[in-house]
């Protein structure tokens, strides 16, 4: 094709006073931005290629860089913006889809920041955390309605449970779609938090293994490297019914990022593209999904809880109350800003309903249908901070899913590049110069200090509002109140409005 | 959704072990020595032993703001039950007492009849016509409800409520007392304490911050909250775990006021898996926040604290009596030497029974 | 004695340590005056090949040869302190200790100066640069004994 009609997205600019010439920035983008002229001796870039990962930025000793939005401006219009002019520019020229990468950027209400928290003044005292015992210890699984004895006064034993120190989990990200020091991180901070993180569909690579009581190994349509060992291999299991970054389709992994050692954990011949089917193709409805729990429970002796992680859609209540009869023992579900490696653009910004809404309305329905006692309820997409935890509890989740923010931890700079397998961070890529990027030590460390930073928050939140346990936050929802928020929005989750 | 109603207040009980009755001069004594604890807006007492000629009926206290709801709630009653006997509650005029609605008692059998058809316990039977009459008819509240025992409960000073009741003229083996002091007026008398359900009365100081989610899950499991009050939401806990649960007493308490998990990984390994288990299961049941509460039946009392000890209960025992009260000042003003006084430490029940009790509480 | 060793399976090749060894080195500490307007040649010294580098410096031997080959006493072992320590005002620019370090951590001046330039440990600082500014924790400064993981 001709000439191109896409303009750089990103501008950088060297500050020519403090550059000097030490090329670092170059060594380290994958994307070829920046490059050193001889002749000129000097460092130059080439916008056009920059993603704005703030890989140069960062490293740059003399602070000589920073990266601007590109300031070309379209005619001002606020239908046809820059954005949805430069998507037409790229599909007419590739007549592909649009692709992208992490979570639903668009300014859609984001109902966490519309939702207060309540503290104790007089009528009850507020608990100190740093002076008083304040519990944070979670159970996921299914459990009965009641507790009975036997002659000898011993409970009947539990199904088995998930024991969380902290209701925080590192949501599925499979080895293929991030390097095997990004998965390296998250198991070791999993393991020294007393908490999971999740495999996501991409099987488990053997080094990992030793890491079994903080892992959750996850069974996808695709079923890639699914096998006894490995559904052994975890605390739980949890089949991915969707996403909430691409309801309705299947992981999709491009063959570049299907190297040697992907290849090997997922069972699949170098170099091809991994996509999972849109559905499992022995799940065409509710019953069938009994099966594949029964099937995965048989397999594993009964000895491991079975989550069902499904994306957050219009219907969501009423098929969360479906996995629940059907046997699963935590429903796990994904808000529609829910981050991905790899989602068609659109789909990713118009498809599912926001996590705050759908989690009430399966609390509440899983409560009227008297199931919510017997099963766990995990959410995530997107949990931001520890404040939006304490308020998805007080909706009603045991537990929370994160994922952006665990990457985050770990050096992503929401480039949303991660579908290229160029991450400059080592985190979503297979490039071996690329992963030894990420330090498992280090990304551990960071890992660790988040968990903890957010569990000393989530204290001082509960010791406000005079609460030491955090099975009483659970369903609390008189300790919220709405702003900004119209009554039908009041309903859906349930809270009185602020001064109510 | 009404707002919840928050209060502080003082408490006070007394049971004879023997089971011997006497009148209700000594709780009046007690409770009214904690006048500051209370602000005028609610007192009340339960006596259990009162009824000994009608034993073997439902003593139905009632509140009607109106002839219509007692003549609408007269034919529920007749529909449902046999009534042995109905008659206004004797009250004398009290200076500090005004605007006392219409307060009736009926002694009443589930109707044979209709409690076949209804595939219910005579227990449960009688429980789902409370709920319907208290939820269904305006201008109307049963706020007594067990065999042997009344509650007497209104708006006032709680020892200016025991003399509108004329208590010294009643004998009880057990008295269970309660001044309040809401932090906002809604002036109902159904409102004050006792709160109860059946033989279960229960009065309670404090604010329980973990209510949203107690209530949330009781009501899933088929109560409904009409009053906004913590002691509503803890009768209908320990109902559901003593009464429909049948959970071992001291399995209650642990739900109600779980130990820590410190305390817990410290336990011998047994008792670790029973407290464990419970945690896991009941987490729900936690009351969170500040409270000491008196739990009546007709076997005795269990006092109760929060698990953190965030308001007083004192407990004091001679040979004849068991005592318990928000301050050691309310015991020692009726029984100014006892055997033994102490304070149970947070989390730690005191279970105070009849001598005689034959199959304990459950 | 406490050594910067490398972890080559963390190294990046960014060569930032060069530029914190320089600006270690310069009479400004400044990274940008320090590489603008001062000649300093870094001690540090980045081997790469086909997906691997790692940074090597002097490695402060025990009984070193450059000291023992140093015809002018400009290289010294500190008894105390354990480093091999240069004087450049002593030093005549003969070379022989480049020829004789094993580990080929000696480099020549890159401004064309009679002296050369090798690792002293930062011990004007107290902490090696590179290791401390190393963003992946591929050179870590710690005892020798470890050496062996």
């Amino acid at each position: 094709m001709s000439l191109s009609l896409k303009n750089p997205e990103f501008l950088i600019e060297r500050n020519y006073d403090r550059c000097i010439n030490c090329q670092v920035c170059e060594r380290q983008c994958a994307n070829d931005s920046h490059y050193y002229d001889e002749e000129m001796d000097k460092m130059l870039s080439k916008d056009e290629n920059c993603v704005n990962c703030q890989r140069c930025v960062t490293l740059c000793p003399a602070n000589a860089l920073s990266i601007r939005q590109y300031p070309l401006e379209y005619r001002k219009n606020s239908n046809w913006t820059g954005e949805m002019i430069n998507n037409i520019y790229k599909q007419a020229e590739s007549g592909g889809v649009l692709l992208t990468g992490m979570g639903n950027p668009t300014p859609k209400k984001i109902y966490w920041d519309h939702i207060l928290l309540n503290a104790s003044q007089v009528t009850n005292p507020s608990i100190d955390p740093l002076r008083e015992p304040m519990e944070l210890k979670t159970f996921l699984g299914r459990k009965p309605g009641k507790l009975e004895f036997d002659e000898n006064g011993n409970p009947f034993p539990l199904p088995p449970q998930l024991e969380l120190d902290t209701p925080i989990m590192f949501s599925a990200m499979s080895f293929g779609s991030i390097s095997i020091n990004a998965c390296r991180s998250l198991a070791r901070a999993a393991t020294a938090s007393g908490i999971m993180y999740n495999t996501g569909e991409g099987g488990l690579h053997q080094d990992l293994y030793q890491y079994k009581e903080n892992t959750i190994v996850q069974v996808a349509s695709g079923r890639f490297g699914v096998h006894q060992e490995y559904l052994e291999a975890g605390a739980a299991i949890e089949i991915k019914i969707g996403q909430g970054a691409k309801p309705g389709i299947g992981g999709h992994l491009p063959g570049e990022k299907v190297g040697d050692e992907v290849s090997r954990t997922r069972m699949i011949p170098l170099g091809t593209d991994a996509l999972s089917p849109a559905p499992h193709h022995d799940i065409y409805s509710i019953e069938d999904l009994r099966q594949l729990i029964y099937a995965l429970k048989e397999a594993t002796d009964y000895t491991k809880p079975v989550s069902v992680k499904i994306s957050a859609v219009h219907n969501v209540a009423a098929i969360a109350t479906g996995i629940a009869t059907a046997g699963a023992d935590i429903i796990s579900i994904d808000g529609y800003r829910g981050g991905t490696g790899a989602a068609p653009t659109l789909i990713r910004d118009n498809v599912g309903i926001p996590i705050e809404l759908a989690l009430a309305a399966v609390d509440e329905r899983l409560r009227r249908e008297g199931l919510r006692d017997q099963v766990s309820l995990v959410i995530g997409g997107t949990i931001r901070n520890s404040a939006d935890i304490v308020k998805a509890i007080a909706l009603g989740a045991d537990t929370v899913y994160i994922a952006s923010a665990a990457l985050i931890a770990m050096g992503c700079h929401m480039c949303q590049k991660c579908y290229t397998g160029k991450c400059n961070w080592g985190i979503a890529t297979q490039q071996p110069d690329l992963v030894k990027r990420l330090n498992p030590e280090i990304g551990e460390e960071r890992l660790k200090n988040l968990i903890r930073g957010w569990s000393l928050e989530i204290k001082e939140m509960l010791g406000g509002m005079g609460i030491n346990a955090i099975e009483s936050l659970r369903g609390n929802r008189l300790m919220l109140r709405g702003i900004d928020l119209n009554e039908r929005e009041l309903a859906v989750l349930g809270i009185k409005h602020a001064g109510e | 959704m009404d707002d919840k109603i928050m209060s502080g207040c003082g408490l006070s009980g007394i049971l004879n072990k023997k089971g011997k009755r006497f009148s209700g001069k000594d709780i009046i004594q007690s409770i009214a020595l904690m006048h500051d604890r209370s602000n005028g807006l609610g007192g009340g007492f339960a006596a259990y032993g009162i009824y000994p000629e009608h034993k073997e009926y439902y003593a139905l206290h009632l509140f009607y703001d109106h002839q219509k709801a007692r003549n609408k709630v007269e034919n529920t009653l007749e529909k449902y039950f046999s009534i042995k006997q109905r008659e206004e509650i004797p009250t004398r005029k009290v200076k500090n007492i005004s605007n006392q609605p219409l307060i009736w008692r009926y002694f009443v059998k589930p109707d044979p009849n209709q409690l076949e058809s209804r595939e219910l316990t005579e227990e449960e039977y009688v429980v789902e016509q409370v709920m319907n009459v208290n939820e269904n008819i305006a201008g109307a509240y049963i706020f007594s409800s067990g065999k042997n025992m009344g509650v007497f409960k209104g708006v006032g000073y709680p020892e200016d409520i025991a003399d509108f009741f004329m208590l010294e003229d009643y004998e009880a083996y057990l008295w269970t007392a309660h001044g309040r002091f809401p932090t906002n007026t809604p002036g109902w008398w159904g409102g004050a304490h006792p709160f109860t359900l059946l033989d279960w009365s229960i009065v309670h100081n404090g604010e329980i911050s973990s209510y949203g989610a107690n209530k949330r899950y009781i009501e899933m499991h088929g109560y409904k909250c009409t009053m906004m009050t913590d002691t509503e939401v803890i009768t209908y806990l320990f109902d559901l775990l003593i009464r429909k649960h049948k959970l071992p007493i001291e399995a209650v308490i642990q739900a109600i006021a779980s130990p820590l998990w410190s305390e817990i990984e410290r336990m011998e390994p047994q008792a670790q898996n029973i407290a464990k288990t419970i945690r896991t299961v009941y987490g729900s049941c936690l009351l969170n926040g500040p409270f000491s509460i008196i739990l009546g039946h007709s076997q005795g009392f269990i006092a109760l604290n929060d698990r953190i000890k965030l308001r007083p209960l004192v407990v004091a025992e001679d040979e004849e009596r068991m005592y318990v009260a928000s301050e050691e000042s309310a015991i020692r003003e009726v029984c100014p030497e006892p055997d033994k006084i102490w304070t149970p430490r947070g989390g730690e029940a005191v279970i105070a029974q009849l001598e005689n009790a034959g199959k304990g509480v459950v | 004695m406490k050594k910067v060793f490398a972890r080559e399976e963390y190294c990046l090749g960014c060569k930032l340590c060069e530029v914190y060894c320089v600006t270690s080195h310069s009479r400004s500490k400044d990274v940008v005056k320090a590489h603008k307007s001062e000649e300093i040649t870094p001690a540090v010294i980045i081997e790469s090949g086909e997906n691997l580098s790692f940074a090597l410096q002097c490695r402060h031997c025990d009984d070193a040869p450059c000291v023992r080959a140093c015809i002018t006493g400009a290289m010294q072992k500190d008894p105390e302190t354990g480093i091999v320590k240069y004087d450049e005002n002593k030093c005549v620019g003969c070379w022989t200790c480049i020829m004789t370090c094993p580990y080929g951590a000696v480099k020549r001046d890159e401004y064309n100066r009679n002296i050369i330039s090798k690792c002293d440990l930062c011990s004007e600082t107290g902490e090696p640069a590179c290791a401390a500014n190393c963003p992946n924790n591929a050179l870590v400064y710690k005892e020798q004994e470890e050496e062996g993981e």
